[in-house]
């Protein structure tokens, strides 16, 4: 039997001016197919990722954004969001998508997956992991 | 927690928010282009205080290639790739700052 461990996708760039962030979520899905314990944070630009409203009409580009909707679906529901890194870009909570899971514990009810966090929080996280991919 | 970073703190926040979110037993490794932040007029007062207390690393050969080994600032510690395995065992899981 495989063990499980703990992931931490740690993300930090904005989406589209570089493939991080697509290339990130290509292999946080990878490693919830071998049903491992996998959270995300998203930190610096990163929290561009999940910013609601994503449009990209006007630049060619397949707007993945619609993914991270998915994520609920694969059990990965610990989505971090760092505070300060919000906060410096003048978003809050509201601006970010409403990203949900149903908890098979709890009678499938929908719960929030993305939690907002301080750095001093997301370093205990990060603590806590077996393995850290950065993105 | 190892803590690599390697890129210039002239260039990349990687450095600041590797430090913005470490913990207390946390040590950080300067490589690459990293090895810049060590220099003394690139230094944050940040990691001075990291480097004081013994947590603060660089990659010798990356300093000697950039010609920087005269102006690593005090309490940073040099070590080789030997030395570079060393902390990743000593220390478990690695965090890149990229």
């Amino acid at each position: 039997m495989m063990s499980t461990k703990k992931f931490m996708y740690l993300n930090r760039r904005a989406p589209y001016g570089t493939v991080y962030a697509l290339e990130s979520l290509e292999v946080v899905l990878i490693a919830a197919a071998f049903e491992q314990d996998v959270s995300l944070a998203f930190i610096d630009d990163g929290v561009y990722q999940i910013v609601e409203g994503q449009n990209t009409d006007g630049i060619g580009m397949k707007n993945f954004s619609k993914t991270y909707h998915a994520l609920g679906d694969y059990d990965i529901n610990q989505l971090y969001v760092s505070a300060e890194s919000l906060e410096e870009r003048g978003l809050s909570a509201d601006d970010l998508m409403p990203l949900v899971y149903e908890d098979e514990d709890d009678d499938w009810a929908e719960k929030p997956s993305v939690k907002v966090v301080s750095n001093a929080e997301l370093s205990k996280i990060l603590s806590e992991q077996d393995v850290c991919l950065s993105f | 927690m190892l803590h690599t970073v390697n890129k210039s703190s002239f260039e990349r926040n990687s450095l600041q928010s590797c430090l913005n979110t470490i913990d207390d037993t946390s040590v950080v490794l300067l490589i690459e282009d990293g090895v810049i932040c060590a220099a003394n007029n690139a230094n944050s007062s940040m990691l001075a205080d990291l480097a004081a207390q013994g947590r603060v690393f660089a990659l010798q050969g990356d300093v000697d290639a950039r010609g920087i080994s005269s102006k690593v600032a005090d309490n940073i510690k040099l070590v080789d790739y030997a030395g570079f395995v060393d902390l990743v065992v000593e220390h478990g899981t690695a965090v890149s700052w990229l």
